[in-house]
């Protein structure tokens, strides 16, 4: 009988366990909430109401009183990118990688880049960690802009030669031109398929303490190397990258 | 007993302020002028600048240095280079806090009235300036240093502050509308010589017409913004010059809520829910809509003019993406052509204060070799900047440049050359507005307001009296407007003292109050035992 009782508690707490780390359902959504599909039909400067995951914190910041945090998220059909939005320094820390929030705010769009501004949110009970989607064979389809902010993976890219203002080729730069120091987001060029693309590590999202960005000063031109990253837009795709593992 | 607890009263009393002055910067000495500078010493001085994102630029201040050092290989300046104005800013008030200040510091005015919150943080100017040995001009120099009256007076009028100057200028820009005038003219309207903004606006709402397949006509795309401007703060502060209207005086009073204000945030209502009005922070840059023919009038800095129009240099969007038509530069758009009005802005520099009047001294020589043709000319040939001089602006070499805009799409881009010229042509009607210590909260404020008003246009929120009610005091709130705003010129109105002041306060003058009560005790005690 004490064999039975403790096999059934094992179970049991096995069981609580497993549902513990289970991740949520990212396609259910409660009452009033819009889908992804609804919020890609929504209309620019309209109100919106999501449910998704916290992917990636990119910044927090107090302007004129008001802490403003910058957060990827995502559900299990798409991302949306929150800017500058309402959030107290406390709420920022609760606000890790698979935390669920509910946001409200206007749909908006700057330089090509789709966001919810001025939002408000609150933590919901569940838990998703998406995993990078590989968009390799995406770049320079006319769909690549569908994963607009999603986290996704590029592979087998080579590094190409940037200028720099004295018009040396540098595997990167400090800014787009080479006119920005340490600390400042960095620039480098990949290519597949015969064609280029800049990539970026974006100082607020990846600082100068990051591997990433550590990854990338070291980059050799030639080098081949697989990346991940938040599919970023700015007059064009701009990814910006996470990480980065350079390839034998 | 009652002794003992005096005594601890007293001892406490006298380590209070022992522990507070361990607490925060030291304040300093006034800067005195010393009788020479002392070339037999060594010196290192930082200078923090600020740089568009331009690596010329980056280049100028480097080889300025490099000569500077050439003459005077006694002194080392060290560059650290900043993007961004409010960057500097912040990194300033945290290191007056620690006492590190840099020597030198490209700055806003507005800046400066801040940092003078802090005793004698920066030098004031007027003793250096007029000096005969080491002034401006002046006979011992190295270099060949502009006079005092070889700056633009308008523009070394800006640097004072309270009433000592606390700069000088580095460079001078304004605002200019840059005009697709091939879609104006398409839309069947021709440039006036002065914008008037009446004409802006109707030209703007004329070019929203589609066609049948939805597309914008003027230009055969889906996107079309007539006009968007990049600083809503410069444009608000403008507009309210361009009517006689209040924005704030000298001694720091706040007009900006005013009639003038409400009817201008009307037009915003109206133009930005039509879709032919919107800002740099709700679209994006101006140029990058500009460049691809989805703007009319761009309004951005003349410092910006190497990024604007299908030729430019500097490009953000893709070469496929660019439409080619006629660019013209114009002034921003006016309330009465017959007075124009256009706000005065771009770099100052100040010199931090140090114990050492010598470290001054070298800082100063270095601030002065920022203004020599040398140097004047090499930067303000990066963008659409005009030297601050009159030596540099009427050199023969400067002159030169002007004359060859349109040359190439370089160097010589005409678009960049119209822009400097614009200022050149119009320093006489330039303004800036009054600055004090919370002059920058009012600048932000005065944005503000346009922005949220686009904003709700845009959503189609209700724009009315009660809304702007409602605008103001949230504004006035977040802005802190309703406390004291006051000029700091080496004094300022500190406001109410915090809590710990108060109460250590409080402590000091009980003891105080006590140790009479107990002497007052004493005596009368003594007094009647005698008795």
């Amino acid at each position: 009988m004490k064999k039975i009782v403790t096999l059934m508690l094992t179970v049991a707490l096995l069981a609580m366990a497993l549902v513990g780390c289970a991740q949520d359902d990212p396609t259910k959504k409660s009452e009033g909430v819009m889908t992804y599909a609804e919020y890609v039909a929504a209309a620019l400067d309209s109100k919106v109401v999501i449910e998704a995951y916290v992917q990636a914190k990119q910044s927090w910041w107090e302007k004129d009183g008001q802490g403003l945090a910058t957060v990827y998220t995502q559900d299990a059909d798409g991302a949306y990118f929150l800017y500058e939005m309402p959030c107290s320094k406390e709420d920022y820390d609760k606000l890790t990688v698979g935390t669920k929030i509910k946001v409200t705010g206007y749909k908006s769009e700057w330089s090509g880049e789709i966001e919810i501004t001025d939002a408000t949110f609150e933590i919901l009970e569940g838990n998703y960690v998406v995993t990078a989607k590989d968009l390799t064979d995406k770049l320079g389809a006319d769909d690549l802009i569908d994963y607009q902010n999603q986290f996704v993976s590029f592979k087998g890219m080579k590094v190409e030669a940037s200028k720099d203002g004295d018009g040396n080729d540098v595997a990167f730069l400090y800014k787009w031109d080479g006119s920005g120091v340490d600390g400042d987001d960095l620039y480098f060029n990949v290519s597949v398929n015969g064609k280029t693309y800049t990539f970026t590590v974006e100082s607020y999202l990846c600082d100068n303490t990051t591997d990433v960005y550590k990854a990338v000063k070291d980059l050799e031109i030639g080098d081949v190397i697989d990346m991940e990253g938040f599919l970023y837009w700015y007059n064009g795709v701009n990814p910006h990258i996470t990480s980065v593992t350079v390839k034998d | 007993m009652m002794k003992r607890v005096l005594l601890v009263l007293l001892f406490f009393s006298l380590c209070v302020p022992t522990f507070s002055a361990c607490h925060g910067s030291k304040g300093m000495n006034e800067f005195e002028m010393p009788e020479g500078f002392d070339e037999s010493r060594q010196y290192e001085i930082t200078f923090w600048a600020k740089n568009d994102t331009n690596q010329t630029q980056v280049n100028i201040y480097q080889n300025a240095i490099a000569e500077f050092q050439k003459l005077y290989p006694n002194i080392t300046v060290t560059l650290k280079r900043y993007t961004d104005y409010g960057k500097i800013y912040n990194d300033v008030i945290t290191n007056i806090s620690t006492g590190t200040t840099p020597n030198v510091c490209i700055t806003y005015p507005d800046h400066i009235a801040t940092y003078l919150s802090g005793d004698n943080t920066v030098v004031a100017l007027d003793e250096l300036i007029a000096d005969e040995e080491y002034g401006l001009g002046g006979a011992t120099l190295k270099f060949d240093s502009p006079t005092k009256e070889e700056i633009i007076p308008q523009f070394l009028q800006e640097c004072i502050v309270g009433e000592s100057y606390y700069a000088l200028p580095f460079m001078r820009s304004t605002e200019a509308c840059y005009v697709n005038k091939t879609y104006v003219e398409a839309l069947g309207y021709t440039l006036p010589e002065v914008l008037t903004w009446d004409f802006v606006w109707e030209v703007c709402e004329a070019a929203l017409q589609k066609d049948e397949n939805g597309l914008y006509a003027v230009n055969g795309q889906s996107v079309m913004i007539p006009m968007i401007y990049k600083s809503t703060d410069n444009m608000m502060i403008q507009v309210l010059k361009q009517s006689g209207a209040g924005y704030s005086n000298q001694d720091g009073e706040i007009q900006l809520f005013n009639d003038t204000t409400t009817e201008f945030l009307y037009d915003i209502a109206e133009h930005a829910g039509s879709g032919a009005f919107s800002t740099f922070k709700i679209s994006s840059y101006p140029g990058n809509f500009f460049n691809a023919g989805q703007c009319i009038f761009a309004v951005d800095s003349t410092a910006g003019a190497t990024w604007i129009g299908s030729d430019a240099p500097l490009q953000d969007i893709s070469e496929d993406a660019l439409v080619d038509f006629e660019t013209e530069v114009m002034m921003i758009p006016q309330c009465d052509p017959e007075n124009p009005q256009m706000i005065s802005q771009g770099p100052s520099i100040c010199i931090f204060n140090k114990e050492d009047p010598q470290e001054v001294m070298a800082s100063w020589l270095f601030v002065q070799f920022m203004l020599t043709n040398e140097v004047q000319i090499a930067y303000s040939q990066t963008e659409g900047y005009v030297p601050v001089t009159s030596k540099a602006q009427q050199s023969e070499e400067y002159r030169d440049y002007l004359s060859r805009g349109g040359e190439d799409q370089d160097l010589y881009y005409d678009v960049k050359i119209k822009a400097a010229e614009l200022l050149l042509s119009h320093t006489e009607d330039t303004f800036v507005t009054a600055v004090f210590n919370g002059s920058t909260s009012l600048r932000n404020a005065a944005g503000q307001l346009i922005e949220n008003v686009a904003k709700s246009a845009r959503r189609k929120e209700t724009v009315d009296g009660a809304y702007f009610e409602q605008l103001y005091a949230d504004v006035t709130a977040l802005y802190r407007l309703d406390q004291n705003l006051t000029i700091s010129a080496g004094k300022t109105e500190l406001g109410e003292l915090p809590t710990a002041s108060v109460v250590l306060l409080s402590v000091l003058g009980g003891a105080w109050i006590l140790i009479g009560a107990y002497a007052v005790y004493g005596r009368i005690k003594r007094q009647k035992k005698k008795m």
